[in-house]
């Protein structure tokens, strides 16, 4: 929630900012200068390249300012570290009142540390000091009677923290965190938290960097990232030119003749709209957990979009093309490969980069539930001994790849089909 | 004057009787007669739904008529086929094929290719005014040039009879004028028989040396002339011809008709 509202502080901040500065800075010239109604103008709306880089910079800030790096120079209240203590009084059987202070050490988890020394202990009184050590964003529970005469008789209760009386299922503030007593009269300690979130939840992003790095070299058990990925893409083409070669003919096929189209519309239009994702069950049980099954799916997935996909284009074809295909001589067969393939392949295309993007959501998805290598699989196992780290590499790159994958066919589709929208 | 030949094309008491789905039946032709000579250029007239495109989309052989038939060189018409070429309106071309590629489409259906198709296609290229621009994708021209396209591809296959439906009413008014004198240009030098169908009465009387003016409900035709401003306009300008006063009386005439004929489909539809 903080996150959020800090988010949405940054980005008008620094639109203010951006404008001032782009005001001062950039004369009137350019065409969409001149224009005077640039609100609901389509055209005069274009990605705004700072606005993308300002963009990335902020969540990483934010991540930095969250996580406690180094690569930010503003963070927010990170947890207490650092030598604390509080004070407590205890009555015992003979009535009879007594303070004695807890001194408490808080360190970062994983770090070897001592507890603290008691200076000046104190000499009279039944109730004795204690030293504690805590974990940042951990607690302790305090045996304060352990060491205390008399602790061990029936009436002997803790009855106050630093003054302020406490009964069990009760906190009490102190400095640096909270005194909270347990339903059997015990004490426990938990340092204040700050708002920075702790490695498990979230690893600073250069913790992330080296453990990537760490990665890539020496890989995650025993299979490096450039394996987990490469499996992963493999699987996607594989179960894309799978259904590609089934789904283009059938797509065809359902364009040009009337009783394909009657015999696969039932079909086609009852298996579009369910999600692959909900076909893994029964693809496990049909075809196992191994690569068959794997590939099954995403076969399933590209088929239907690519089946839509060619139908679409050969219906899409204007009726005068293959008039006048005809007109100049061309049999059925040639009306096909001169007219009609051509004319689809720019649905065909759209189609593509539909599946190639459901694919790689469903690789991901079905190794999650069962795999040996694969991006998936990467993350699933992370996530099982709490790497958040791995996890997060896994997402980061899952993302990097999808969108390479859409690049590279909006790319191909320039190349290939240069005439789209043009007829 | 040429003897006239045997009619080259005959359409033979043509009707066509569409079956709505809803069981309703429109005839939207009845008992169209026309004999084309070798050479003529002939234009068809009428407001919208007079059944004029389907007219010629049953000469190109698209459709089969309910009553009739079409008989080209004595041959009745059973198909498309080459011999008979066709321009449409717009959005014909293949856009995935460069100019050239597009006007030698037909050599390629009928297995010319080589030097041989190449020699053509360059003749056409001149013959249309589109020389140099062989190489460039079709999706790049201007809509005028994208029908001189369309006219060479069709002329490449030799056709013995052109079927223009509506080829430029998607142009703007300077470029219509000058693909008018194209057409004409291309009827006197290559002695192609010519189907036009119009909507603009200008163009039906500079262009035709016969004008059919077609009437709908059913689709019949209306009425028949023989013009002189296509041969006279192998001689002089378009723009000379269209203020001659036989041209204006004629195209008052023919405009006047055509609003009666509006005037009744709209008291009709009421």
């Amino acid at each position: 929630m903080l996150m959020l509202i800090l988010y949405i502080i940054l980005f008008v901040f620094i639109y203010f900012i951006h404008k001032l500065v782009t005001k001062l800075f950039t004369s009137n010239h350019g065409f969409n200068k001149r224009k005077n109604i640039t609100f609901g103008d389509e055209s005069a709306v274009h990605p705004n390249r700072a606005a993308s880089i300002f963009s990335i910079v902020t969540l990483f800030l934010i991540w930095a300012a969250f996580t406690g790096s180094k690569l930010s120079p503003l963070h927010v209240p990170g947890p207490f570290i650092g030598d604390t203590s509080f004070s407590y009084t205890a009555l015992n059987a003979q009535n009879q009142k007594d303070d004695a202070t807890v001194y408490v050490r808080v360190s970062y988890i994983g770090e070897e540390f001592e507890k603290p020394a008691i200076s000046d202990k104190k000499q009279s009184g039944f109730a004795k000091d204690d030293a504690v050590k805590v974990g940042a964003w951990r607690s302790a529970l305090i045996g304060v009677q352990k060491n205390d005469d008399g602790a061990k008789k029936k009436d002997y209760q803790v009855i106050a923290i630093n003054g302020q009386s406490i009964e069990p299922k009760q906190s009490v503030h102190v400095k640096n965190g909270v005194v909270t007593m347990t339903s059997k009269g015990n004490l426990s300690f938990t340092p204040s938290k700050g708002w920075q979130m702790e490695p498990v939840w979230l690893p600073a992003p250069e913790a992330v960097f080296k453990r990537f790095l760490e990665i890539t070299r020496h890989g995650y058990q025993n299979i490096t990232l450039f394996e987990n990925v490469g499996w992963s893409l493999l699987r996607v083409i594989a179960g894309f030119l799978l259904g590609s070669v089934v789904g283009i003919p059938l797509g065809y096929a359902m364009g040009l003749n009337s009783y394909f189209r009657g015999w696969f519309d039932p079909i086609v239009e009852f298996m579009r709209p369910v999600p692959p994702l909900a076909l893994i069950p029964l693809i496990i049980i049909w075809f196992g957990i191994w690569e068959t099954g794997k590939i099954s799916l995403l076969f399933l997935a590209a088929l239907w979009i690519m089946a839509i996909a060619a139908r679409a284009g050969v219906s899409g074809v204007n009726i005068s093309k293959i008039h006048a295909a005809y007109s100049l001589g061309a049999s059925k067969w040639q009306v096909l490969i001169y007219v009609i393939i051509p004319n689809s392949l720019p649905e065909i295309f759209t189609g593509a980069r539909v599946a190639m993007g459901v694919c790689w959501g469903t690789v991901v998805a079905a190794e999650l539930v069962a795999a040996e290598k694969g991006a998936g699989k990467m993350i699933i196992a992370a996530s099982k001994f709490q790497q958040t780290d791995i996890v997060i590499i896994g997402i980061i790159l899952i993302g990097i790849v999808g969108y390479g994958i859409d690049i590279f066919m909006r790319k191909a589709e320039n190349i290939l089909v240069p005439w789209k929208g043009k007829g | 004057m040429i003897i006239a030949d045997p009619a080259c094309l005959q359409v033979d008491n043509v009707s066509m009787t569409f079956n709505l789905p809803d069981k309703r039946t429109v005839d939207a032709l009845k008992k169209i007669y026309i004999e084309l000579h070798q050479g003529e250029l002939l234009s068809i007239l009428g407001p919208s739904g007079c059944g004029k495109t389907t007219l010629l989309t049953i000469i190109a052989g698209f459709l089969t008529p309910t009553d009739g038939q079409i008989i080209l060189n004595g041959k009745t018409v059973r198909g498309p086929g080459p011999e008979r070429g066709m321009v449409f309106q717009q959005g014909a071309l293949f856009e995935w094929m460069n100019v050239r590629k597009n006007i030698g489409f037909g050599l390629i259906m009928k297995g010319i290719s080589g030097k041989t198709a190449d020699r053509r296609v360059d003749e056409l290229l001149e013959t249309v005014g589109l020389h140099g621009f062989g190489n460039k994708p079709v999706y790049e021209l201007s809509g005028g040039m994208q029908q001189r396209v369309a006219l060479a591809r069709c002329l490449a296959n030799d056709p013995d009879v052109i079927l223009m439906d509506e080829p430029l009413g998607a142009l703007d008014a300077l470029t219509r004028e000058k693909m008018q004198e194209l057409i004409l240009k291309l009827w006197n030098d290559s002695g192609k028989t010519i189907i036009l169908i119009t909507h603009s009465v200008e163009e039906a009387l500079l262009l035709g040396e016969r004008l059919i003016v077609m009437a709908p409900g059913p689709g019949h035709i209306h009425k028949e002339y023989r013009l002189p401003f296509a041969s006279l306009a192998t001689e002089e300008n378009l723009r000379e011809i269209k203020k001659l006063d036989d041209y204006s009386k004629r195209r008052e005439e023919i405009l006047s008709m055509i609003w009666d004929m509006e005037e009744e489909i709209m008291r009709r539809n009421v």
